[in-house]
């Protein structure tokens, strides 16, 4: 039966009239991948554009519609052996993509201008030294003006518009000092100017702003690019639904299905909508929904949820809710209140924030205050007051955290942890209690054969290879032992019961032990059997779902770091106490309802406990909503994943670790950095008090510590756990 | 010291140059695949098929 893809969801009109298409494409590891998908998908007739950016790993095609149907692309891309699927960007992708361009356009603006105000004022300072004439010096001063005034207000917007936005809030953050000293120190230079006096300050107003643009930008590319990948993980990871319509099947992607569609569910597919059974009878594994690993038996009349594993039987299913409310209610009800309640650290930068103004600003007035009650101008009691404002400008201290962060969640990316946002390393830097969901969190999202050290060899080869014709669950993972991607020819498939073939003239058979006529066995609820016969000899295999290859590894780095470690499931005593006593966790509970989850880490979080929780599924959404801080394989539920504050990729659960480790040490470089900046202050601002700050000074003091603070956030990157 | 008033505007006018040229390049998607952009110097394959609407960066 061959299928028709319908892609044109996701295609979008060009400006000359064709159509236009952005996959992820997954696999994309070097030059020579680029110039192969390109040149196959530049050969489709009617392609007039391919190209793949390699740095976001996204092939954008555009066609001439009549001559070629999207899922030629898809299936070109495929044939090379890569996997590609068309995705749409969302809103605030697109968003951050418009910000970092406006943001380089103010860097590249701020460079211009510090650099060729430093220009002018090198040659300022060093003819104040020598024999500069008056003229020639307002000169300068006047062209530096010419420069500086449009160029910071440019390149300043940023800025400005945030700082303006807190203060009608009647907030505080650390754009309105930098806006203020920028402001100030403009006009201080402009004035001083106009009376030909010998100190302008035009060029610490730019550079300051060079430098905060450069920690910002760097801190919107990072963050494009980590969510460039989640955007990608979805895309790949979305499947398709078989809709059958007018008694045809086409195959559409699960964005564009409708409440009320009527969909066809394979043995081994999972279930693309939240549906109700119409026809036919299966058994499903709900475990990403519940955390329970035993299948659930449906039929007719029955409601099935996005995820489950289709077992045995083909599925025709009714779609009854879509998108935001494919939620089962209670999750849903339980979700808004575990967010809504979420206790929210208050971030180390506001903090510095909150004390650094006030401080600051009573400095400068007491210091103009000082300057009149000594008797000396006013003139003179304002220039110095505003040079001290103008030193104490937060260059290092605006740059001190984000630098950390940037530098850190970019070390986090290398070792695949995709963090949802910065603020989430200083949550996991204090976390002293971890609990993991079991189902797909310590076990690996897929089922292993168990026992395949105690059939013989030969015989598991063969069953492996037959295995390979099945679309079911348990016969992928048989499959998996294979040696050979060939199936064998002439498989016949017996509709719910398993698969026969002649080999070497003798019949073999894969499936349940009653089809391959074998006694019955009693095994533990969480192990599946799965029975396969060639000749007279037969094997039966055991499979459930294994632990990750690193679980144990993992918590002893957990244990070592001195934190208490949790198991909290959905699934049932027997199979949660045997991986509790494999890994050696003391506290575990099973049988636990999302409700009880959020329950229990409330509980750890009135004793003072800082809770990271890992999970995967559905059921555990809340649960991560509710926690201090959390983390989500790749492979989790959607809502999993957009509840959690950092993804893991891959099969290993050791970047739990990672993460941990490089959020601690990010924590005290932050630590580190912002009493750099103290010190610096404490050195800076009694030259600026007793007047004797000029100009040279200004600039050297605050590059050198921006410099300083940059550095050592570099330190973040760290050695990786391996 | 009059030369100083062709000499800073020229100055200036230099700046402003590369200033355009930095805005133009970022306009037209020069920074939206450094990566890439490494590897596609790299690549002679335009060289061999120097094909009409051959669409290379």
């Amino acid at each position: 039966m061959s299928v028709a893809e319908d892609y044109s969801y996701y295609t979008s009109p060009e400006q000359n009239g064709g159509i236009a298409m952005d996959l992820a494409v997954d696999g994309v590891t070097c030059g020579g991948c680029v110039a192969r998908i390109e040149n196959a998908v530049r050969s489709l007739p009617g392609v007039t554009e391919a190209r793949l950016n390699f740095t976001n790993r996204r092939l954008h095609v555009a066609w001439r519609k009549e001559d070629l149907a999207p899922a030629r692309i898809v299936s070109e891309i495929e044939a090379l052996g890569y996997k590609g699927r068309p995705f749409r960007a969302t809103a605030a992708e697109e968003a951050e993509a418009r910000e970092v361009k406006n943001l380089l356009r103010c860097l590249g603006v701020a460079g211009f201008g510090a650099m060729n105000v430093m220009l002018l004022s090198v040659s300022v300072w060093s003819g104040n030294v020598t024999d500069i004439t008056a003229e020639t010096r307002d000169f300068f001063h006047w062209t530096s003006a010419l420069i500086s005034l449009p160029a910071a207000f440019y390149a300043g917007r940023p800025f400005f518009r945030s700082a303006f936005e807190a203060l009608k809030a009647r907030t505080t953050n650390m754009d309105v000092p930098i806006s203020l000293g920028v402001i100030l120190a403009l006009g201080l230079s402009v004035y001083e100017t106009a009376v030909h006096a010998e100190h302008a300050y035009f060029d610490s107003a730019l550079m300051l702003l060079f430098f905060l643009l450069l920690g910002r930008v760097l801190d919107h590319a990072m963050r494009r690019r980590t969510r460039a990948v989640a955007t990608n993980l979805a895309a790949l990871k979305s499947d398709t639904a078989q809709r059958l319509k007018d008694g045809e099947i086409k195959e559409v992607p699960v964005a564009a299905l409708r409440t009320g569609d009527h969909l066809l569910v394979r043995p081994g597919d999972r279930v693309p909508a939240d549906g109700r059974v119409v026809a036919g009878r299966s058994e499903i594994d709900e475990s990403i929904i519940t955390g329970e690993t035993a299948p659930r038996r449906v039929d007719a009349g029955a409601s099935v949820y996005t995820g489950s594993l289709n077992y045995s039987g083909a599925l025709r299913i009714e779609v009854t809710a879509l998108g935001a409310d494919t939620l089962i209610d209670e999750i849903e009800r339980l979700l808004a209140k575990a967010a809504a309640g979420r206790s929210r650290i208050r971030a180390l930068a506001d903090k510095a924030a909150g004390y650094y103004a006030p401080v600051v600003h009573s400095a400068a007035a007491l210091t103009a205050i000082g300057w009149l009650m000594a008797g000396s101008s006013l003139h003179y009691a304002l220039v110095t007051a505003i040079s001290v404002l103008i030193i104490t400008c937060p260059c290092a201290l605006a740059l001190a955290i984000p630098a950390v962060q940037v530098v850190a969640s970019g070390a986090l990316f290398r070792s695949g942890i995709i963090l949802n946002g910065a603020d989430a390393l200083e949550r996991l830097a204090k976390v002293d209690t971890v609990v993991f969901d079991k189902t797909g969190t310590l076990t690996s999202p897929d089922l292993r054969v168990e026992n395949t050290g105690a059939v013989d060899p030969a015989l598991l080869r063969t069953g492996a290879r037959l295995a390979l014709s099945s679309r079911h669950p348990l016969a992928r993972a048989l499959a998996r032992e294979a040696m050979t991607s060939a199936p064998f020819d002439g498989v016949v498939e017996e509709s719910g019961r398993g698969i026969r073939v002649l080999i070497d003239g003798q019949e073999a058979r894969l499936g349940s032990l009653e089809f391959c006529g074998l006694p019955t066995q009693s095994v533990s609820s969480d192990v599946s059997l799965l029975a396969f016969t060639h000749a007279a000899r037969s094997a039966v295999f055991e499979i459930r779902q294994s632990l990750r290859p690193d679980a144990a590894e993992t918590m002893n780095a957990l244990r070592a770091l001195g934190l208490s470690l949790h198991i909290m499931s959905g699934d049932r005593s027997l199979p949660v106490s045997r991986v509790a006593a494999t890994l050696g966790i003391e506290s575990w509970h099973a049988a636990m309802k999302p409700a009880e989850k959020i329950q229990a880490i409330e509980q750890l979080k009135a004793k003072g406990r800082r809770v990271l929780m890992v999970g995967d599924g559905v059921n555990d959404a809340p649960a991560l909503a509710a926690a201090d801080v959390s983390i989500s394989p790749s492979s989790a539920a959607d809502i999993a994943q957009a509840h959690a504050d950092a993804l893991f990729l891959g099969e290993r659960l050791l970047p739990v670790v990672q993460a941990l480790l490089t959020a601690r040490r990010a924590r005290h470089l932050m630590t580190e950095n912002l009493w750099l900046a103290v010190i610096y202050n404490a050195v800076a601002v009694p030259i600026a008090v007793i007047g004797a700050l000029t100009p040279f000074i200004a600039a050297i003091a605050m590059s050198a510590s921006s410099l300083l603070v940059t550095l050592n956030a570099f330190r973040a990157r760290g050695r990786g756990v391996t | 010291m009059s030369v100083l008033v062709y000499l800073v505007p020229m100055a200036l006018g230099l700046g402003v140059a590369g200033l355009f040229a930095f805005l133009w390049a970022l306009r037209s998607g020069q920074f939206d695949d450094p990566q890439g952009a490494a590897i596609r110097m790299l690549r002679d394959d335009d060289i061999q098929s120097a094909s009409p609407g051959h669409m290379n960066g």
